[in-house]
């Protein structure tokens, strides 16, 4: 074993295998791009301006610090990722926005021992954005993920 | 310590253990919030909370990599930094950028991507520090011995700030934007850092076991290897649901499966090291964390990792309280244990004692261990319930965590026990001079 792995040709494979494995990883990373363009940003699901205003609404006010959305995030608060289809307005922008500015105006809620969802201030313009966002990411294509609409 | 210029390492470590104060108070807030949710709910929200909770982590744990390689490329390297002053500076950017980013959370003012919440012109001041640290650790380590361990060392921390660029990259498309942000936070965790990790720890075998060099460089270089080898690749596992393709189903699961490799060979270096070794080095404490945290780094990254890295189980369990589980004993014992060993080696050298047996750090360290571990399990639990009962049975995510309070009071308890533990760490690394427990007869005269 010591005579056939030396220190330099441990080296050497360390070095050249993750070159290697670097190169394999950058080549599939350009393909997912633009599988995930092409998959996307389609005529049914546009990446409208409404769309990136809500993902700005979204990050200003680190939702993400207590929800998930795809899964990803803290798990303080339920799953995004489908809310929209949770409610059932994942076809209708005027419901989904209804829903979502209805549901934002009762927070928080006040009732004790219940996890509180913090006032925020957005304007109506944002609040159209933040639900075309969440119906944008609602119909990602996401291998069927999550398991049930409970998120 | 042979070189003055080590001396800057104190400065990192001392920030370092404040910033870690400040992290495990935030985590027992947040662990609090669990249990009694109305607590601050309108004056510090929670997702403010953990912003501080895993930036603080995430600074101060860089701190103490910053740090340990300021204490260890000079030795490797036999000669002085190259510049002192170059070594300050960035100390000093890293510590108004971590107040500056703490003091606009708390007034609201914040980014959304998870983790890299920082107002731009703290990324931006990162970058800057980023750069004199390489620049300064290249320049040293180009004028002295070059050793595996600072070659690896060095490839970790060039490959880690390079990736940090990507903290600058937000596209639109919210699929993109998942995409690459893991180009940080995987590649960071499950390679980068983990090249970073098996350095110190090589560094640490060195000095306490004093097994001959050779051998402790080749097992460096088949680790770190394992390590990206499955790594790279393994970022696949991260890729199952956020809008990619479905081969990463598979490309994820079976690297991500091969991730355990590096820290079971660094768990299993760590101990055959020690048995080689015939070196009795009197620091006690430096010994038991570089044991401990290799140990508790095959469970928690590895083992726990591999809980729920195939994608058929993954469909379940993704984004879960087994995810927060995992994530907690995995930090702990790669990046926190490891970082608390270096100091612990590092720390009586830097301050001028002799090593001596630091009992309370040894105290502090089952407090921590042993809290993390009762914390792990309890989260499981509560993620395996939620798993069942979210995710196939299909009850709605607020009413499971109604069914979970049990869990969270007692994770919130083992929080208090790490505090505890964190606590006695730092007070016996800045405190404590002398000796808690006198030394016994068969340890005297012995000082490597």
């Amino acid at each position: 074993m010591s005579e056939i792995l030396t220190k330099s040709r441990a080296r050497n494979v360390f070095y050249g295998g993750s070159l290697v494995f670097a190169a394999i990883f950058v080549l599939m990373t350009i393909d997912s791009h633009r599988y995930i363009v092409a998959s996307t940003e389609t005529e049914k699901t546009p990446l409208t301006e409404q769309v990136v205003l809500g993902k700005h609404v979204w990050e200003r006010n680190s939702c993400i610090n207590c929800h998930t959305l795809h899964g990803e995030g803290a798990y303080f608060a339920p799953e995004v990722g489908n809310v929209m289809t949770r409610w059932g307005v994942l076809d209708d922008p005027e419901a989904a926005y209804q829903t979502l500015d209805g549901w934002m105006a009762a927070q928080p809620s006040g009732i004790e021992g219940r996890r509180q969802m913090p006032h925020f201030e957005i304007t109506p313009e944002e609040m159209r954005g933040l639900a075309e966002f969440l119906r944008w990411a609602d119909q990602m294509n996401t291998q069927s993920w999550p398991p049930n609409d409970a998120g | 310590m042979k070189y003055e210029s080590q001396k800057v390492a104190l400065g990192y470590f001392v920030a370092a253990m404040a910033l870690f104060g400040i992290q495990v108070l935030g985590g027992l807030l947040a662990g609090w919030i669990y249990v009694s949710p109305n607590t601050l709910s309108e004056i510090l929200p929670f997702n403010v909370i953990r912003m501080i909770h895993t930036n603080a982590l995430i600074v101060w744990l860089l701190l103490g990599f910053f740090g340990g390689a300021y204490f260890l490329v000079p030795e490797e390297a036999e000669r002085e930094i190259w510049s002192v002053k170059l070594a300050w500076l960035q100390l000093g950017i890293l510590i108004v950028g971590t107040l500056g980013a703490v003091a606009s959370y708390l007034v609201g003012i914040h980014g959304g991507r998870e983790f890299l919440e920082q107002p731009l012109w703290v990324k931006a001041g990162i970058l800057v520090a980023a750069l004199i640290f390489l620049f300064n650790i290249t320049m040293t380590a180009l004028a002295g011995r070059k050793t595996a361990i600072t070659n690896v060392l060095l490839t970790g921390l060039w490959l880690l700030c390079l990736l940090w660029l990507f903290a600058f990259v937000n596209p639109d498309n919210l699929g993109l934007d998942k995409m690459y942000w893991w180009y940080i936070v995987h590649l960071w965790v499950e390679g980068t850092w983990e090249l970073v990790m098996a350095a110190i720890l090589a560094f640490l075998m060195l000095k306490l076991t004093g097994v001959d060099r050779e051998v402790i460089e080749k097992w460096l270089y088949v680790i770190v290897a394992t390590a990206l080898f499955s790594g790279i690749l393994g970022t696949g596992h991260h890729f199952f649901w956020i809008g990619t393709p479905g081969y990463w189903q598979w490309v994820g699961s079976i690297f991500s499966t091969f991730e355990v490799a590096p820290f079971f060979l660094m768990m299993s270096f760590a101990f055959v090291m020690v048995w080689k070794g015939r070196r009795n080095h009197p620091n006690k404490a430096a010994l038991l964390w570089s044991l401990g945290s290799s140990t508790v780094a095959f469970f928690g990254a590895g083992v726990w990792g591999f809980l729920h890295t195939l994608h058929g189980v993954n469909y379940f369990t993704h984004g879960t309280q087994i995810t927060a589980a995992h994530g907690h004993l995995a930090f702990y014992g790669a990046y926190v244990a490891l970082n608390l060993a270096m100091f612990t080696y590092a720390m009586p050298m830097l301050r001028g004692r002799a090593p001596y047996n630091q009992v309370l750090n040894m105290v502090s360290f089952w407090l921590m261990t042993g809290g993390m571990a009762f914390m792990t399990f309890v989260l499981t639990f509560a993620g395996t319930i939620q798993v069942h009962m979210q995710r196939v049975v299909g009850d709605y995510y607020m009413d499971v965590q109604d069914q979970l309070g049990l869990f969270y009071m007692m994770r919130f308890g083992a929080g208090m026990a790490v505090v505890l533990g964190a606590v006695l760490f730092i007070y016996s690394q800045l405190v404590v001079r002398r000796e808690v427990v006198a030394r016994g007869k068969a340890m005297a005269g012995e000082v490597a």
